[in-house]
């Protein structure tokens, strides 16, 4: 076998992060090849420099053994990469036929699309990678894992031999995995070479013959799918040489801050997201969530924040049901949020500093009121943040685009935890920081912690997540799954878990149980 | 010190930007581009001038303001014609219904004005968050329905004199002077000489600084107005900051519309009723203006006035005979055109300023921990 893709030290770099940093990845012909790592290790950002969208700093790129330089993605597909999004880029009222040729028509002299031709070509594809799916159907009536389909024939239509897959199984249920990975293998058995990102690290077992692992922009381990476990792969995506944030005696309180009754949200689709989940929260507890990216904690956040509306169940706050409380109530009554994505819903990166720490609590003091805003009270709780959290800026004038992602997120943790909380959100708040912000911010929270506040805690830094938690929670698929105490896990239990490789038998997973405060652990 | 100069470098160059182009244009057609702007800036130095230049900045700056407040939260508000002219019959009807003392006629007359373009406008609100509606789209309809619908049919139907359709019983009832904005010629004459050739200054030109210094309080100081703005700035961090969306389309819309009632005031002011041909154009040219003073309260002030001093310079043009008039109307094209390049240019290059500037400052306080 000779390799078909070689990247050599690729490097990208994005103001204020290294999204790649000296990166290498062999790719062998007819090969399933995975990439993993956490989000925001770089897998999407050196996807699209193979796939042309942009362009490493450094390196070098090889396609075949020749130096390749992709400007845009029709250099990629000229070389035969096709690249399939996580979010499909179809047509809802053409049909299957007409959303493969888009863009690519055979065209007759006059200018008329020649569909005679395309669909002897489509069904040639169709033939010599074992996908089968009907030319003349519309794309509004299919399936979610038909319409990946389609989006996988559209690349090959164009002649493809290397595909992309970001995220394949992402958006798919679990019989829709097994077909996936059908086509996948027909694909192979046709000649071409597949590339996927994914985390799911049980689907990467099942399917890849290689695996390339990322972290933090860098890769630490390429292997052979032969003999590696799940625990294995999840110990090298998420490292274990950071300064674990241990966790002092415990000041968990009898006073319960959040409780969630058989709490369900849906998706657009009316699909669970977040299944019949229970939870209780009590004041100077850290809850944490442990799961594979997608497996509903997001949507679980937003529900108790309510930007998503709970469609079963009931959120109560300190014996508050908030359960239909606007996002502005629910604020005003104590709830602070870190955002997963600070600057999607955390910041307004071209105001200034001291207007982005009243957002979220431009109500209250010392920031406004119902009517009106307070630019000296906010302006100078903004210089008691910058003092408290030392966000390292020149003054609070500057905009916050300005900042580096650390110090916008000490910025956004100063805001929350200055506002006296009662129960913190907190959303992966220390991805994408370097080490020393990081530290800081598990300082915070571990002082808000002491002073009684209660923690529901997100992340994937499963470290952070067994220093900072008094209880770890794994959720799987929108289910709680498992309940661990932090003392007795390691971060190779957790990933067992987090995959569904172990299970625990929790004694009524399903059943309504409000009180589930005493910890049934189960370490193993 | 570079703050300032990055800040004033877009609009001169726009300016500078703009002189070349047209003087390149008149050329092209023939004239002499020294003598047209001489004409154009003699005829302006005039205080009559000065006084139609105001007249028409007046309604200009208001359409501006109620442009900018949806642009502020990335609304397109194109309606803002259907709004003003909707509003300002049904204002103008309304007046003409009663008599009563002045001070209670004429805000009778404005607060109807703002109640019917704010509702009006307020529809494509609720469309847009009820439907999911474009708002664009959905004003543009709203447009055609009152100006070729509703506003021709109540014309219609409130005609003052049902036998006559002569052009000068044409028209809705005429409101007493009790609902009449007085002009302001008085005040300005306190500064200069008497205005001669029966000019009148309109009184609206303090409403519209009131609803400028309204625009720039609210956006500054009042809590609706942050949170309008952070709305535009990100939707989504306002949306998990507890400022609901679908609201603040509503309010916003209806503030824009409410501003957008003002517009026909000012030519109410003087025909005492709808006339059967209204001005009409000023919403878009209000569009135009918003986007040269970048939503920002004073600095529309200073864009109206230009749009103004073009619009009033066709005429003169057109008298002397230096140019055609229609050169205004290239003018007032290419710089906005100018402006739009010349700020998206100084807009970045300013973010990169500000960047180095920051790391430069941090780099200076703590060498070590400049990165974190």
């Amino acid at each position: 076998m000779s390799a078909v893709i070689e990247l050599t030290g690729i490097t990208k770099r994005f103001p204020g992060v290294i999204a790649n940093d000296n990166v290498n990845l062999v790719v062998e012909r007819g090969e399933i090849h995975a990439i993993c790592g956490e989000n925001g290790a770089g897998k999407s950002t050196l996807m699209k420099i193979l796939y042309g969208m942009q362009q490493a700093d450094e390196g070098t790129m090889k396609v075949d053994g020749e130096v390749v330089a992709f400007n845009s993605p029709t250099d990629a597909i000229d070389a035969g990469i096709g690249m399939v999004h996580q979010h499909f880029m179809l047509a809802d009222q053409l049909t299957v036929l007409e959303n493969v040729v888009l863009g690519a028509e055979p065209v007759r002299a006059g200018g008329a699309i020649n569909f005679k031709e395309a669909k002897a070509h489509l069904s040639a594809v169709g033939a010599d990678y074992g996908l089968t799916i009907d030319p003349d159907d519309m794309v509004e009536t299919l399936e979610v894992g038909e319409r990946q389909r389609v989006e996988i024939i559209k690349v090959l239509y164009r002649g493809a031999q290397i595909l992309i897959l970001d995220e394949p199984t992402a958006v798919l249920v679990p019989q829709e995995v097994e077909a996936l990975f059908e086509n996948m293998r027909e694909l192979k058995a046709g000649g071409a070479t597949i590339l996927f990102i994914d985390h799911k690290l049980d689907e990467v077992l099942e399917i890849s013959d290689s695996i390339t692992i990322l972290r933090q922009g860098k890769t630490v381990a390429s292997m052979k799918n032969d003999g590696v476990t799940a625990s294995d792969l999840a110990e090298l995506m998420v490292g274990s040489e950071l300064p674990s944030p241990e966790t002092a005696e415990s000041t968990v309180t009898d006073h319960v801050a959040l409780s969630l009754r058989d709490v369900t949200v849906v998706d657009d689709d009316d699909r669970s997201v977040v299944e019949n989940i229970n939870l209780t929260i009590h004041k100077g507890e850290i809850l944490g969530i442990a799961g594979v990216e997608g497996n509903g904690q997001a949507e679980l956040v937003d529900a108790i924040i309510g930007t998503a509306s709970v469609s079963k169940g009931v959120v109560e706050l300190l014996g508050t049901d908030i359960t239909s409380m606007s996002v502005r109530k629910r604020r005003e009554s104590g709830i602070a949020y870190v955002p997963e994505d600070r600057h999607r819903e955390g910041l307004m990166l071209e105001a200034p500093l001291w207007e982005n720490a009243a957002l979220g609590h431009q109500t209250q003091k010392p920031y406004g009121s119902r009517w009106f805003m307070n630019r000296a009270g906010t302006r100078a709780q903004t210089e008691l943040i910058r003092e408290q959290f030392d966000v390292r800026t020149p003054n609070v004038d500057v905009s916050a685009h300005a900042l580096s992602g650390g110090n916008q997120q000490k910025l956004i943790i100063g805001r929350e935890l200055t506002s006296a909380p009662s129960l913190l959100l907190a959303a992966h708040p220390t991805r994408g920081i370097d080490v020393g912000a990081q530290a800081a911010v598990w300082e915070q929270i571990r002082n808000a912690r002491k002073a009684g506040l209660a923690t529901l805690l997100i992340s994937a830094d499963l470290d952070e997540l067994i220093g900072l938690s008094d209880t770890i929670v794994v959720m799987l698929r929108g289910r709680m799954v498992a309940r661990l105490s932090p003392s007795e896990v390691t971060p190779r239990d957790l990933g067992a878990y987090m995959t569904g490789a172990a299970t625990q038998d929790t004694s009524s997973p399903d059943t309504s149980s409000p009180d589930t405060s005493s910890p049934d652990t189960a370490g193993r | 010190m570079r703050k300032i100069l990055l800040a004033a470098a877009a609009p001169v160059g726009a300016f500078i930007l703009t002189l070349i182009i047209s003087s390149i244009t008149l050329w092209a057609f023939g004239s002499n581009p020294f003598s047209a702007y001489g004409d154009m800036l003699g005829h302006a130095a005039k205080l009559e001038t000065q006084v139609d230049i105001l007249n028409r900045a007046t309604p200009l700056y208001l359409s501006a303001v109620a442009a900018a407040i949806g642009f502020r939260m990335n609304l397109f508000n194109i309606g803002v014609e259907g709004q003003y002219l909707f509003a300002y019959l049904i204002a103008a009807q309304v007046g003409s219904m009663f008599a009563l003392p002045q001070l209670l006629h004429i805000p009778l007359i404005m607060i109807t004005a703002m109640a019917v373009g704010g509702a009006y406008a307020g529809i494509a609100g609720v469309l847009k968050v009820t439907r999911g509606v474009n708002e664009v789209i959905s004003t543009i309809m709203l447009n055609a329905i009152a100006i070729s619908g509703v506003i021709a049919w109540l014309q219609q139907s409130w005609q003052s004199d049902q036998d006559q359709f002569t052009s000068t019983t044409l028209g809705t009832d005429p409101i007493d002077d009790s609902g009449l904005f007085p002009d302001i010629n008085g005040l300005l004459e306190i500064f200069t000489r008497d205005i001669a050739q029966g000019k009148q200054l309109t009184g609206l030109l303090l409403v519209a600084v009131a609803v400028g210094l309204g625009y720039h309080f609210l956006l500054t100081r009042m809590r609706f107005g942050f949170d309008l703005r952070a709305s535009g700035l990100n939707p989504f961090a306002a949306r998990a900051g507890g400022i609901p969306p679908k609201r603040m389309v509503v309010a916003a819309m209806f503030l824009s519309g409410a501003i957008a009632g003002l517009i026909g005031m000012v030519e109410l002011a003087d025909t005492a009723k709808f006339p059967p041909d209204p001005i009409k154009g000023l919403g878009f040219a209000g569009i135009a203006v918003a986007l040269l003073g970048r939503n920002n309260p004073f600095a529309m002030v200073l864009s109206a006035l230009l749009f103004a001093f073009l619009d009033v310079s066709a005429g003169i043009l057109q008298n002397t005979q230096a140019a055609t008039k229609e050169i205004v109307n290239i003018m007032q094209g290419i710089v906005l055109l100018a402006a739009v390049i010349a700020y998206g240019v100084s807009k970045r290059v300013q973010e990169r300023e500000e960047a180095r500037f920051t790391a430069e400052a941090l780099a200076e306080i703590d060498p070590i921990g400049a990165d974190s």
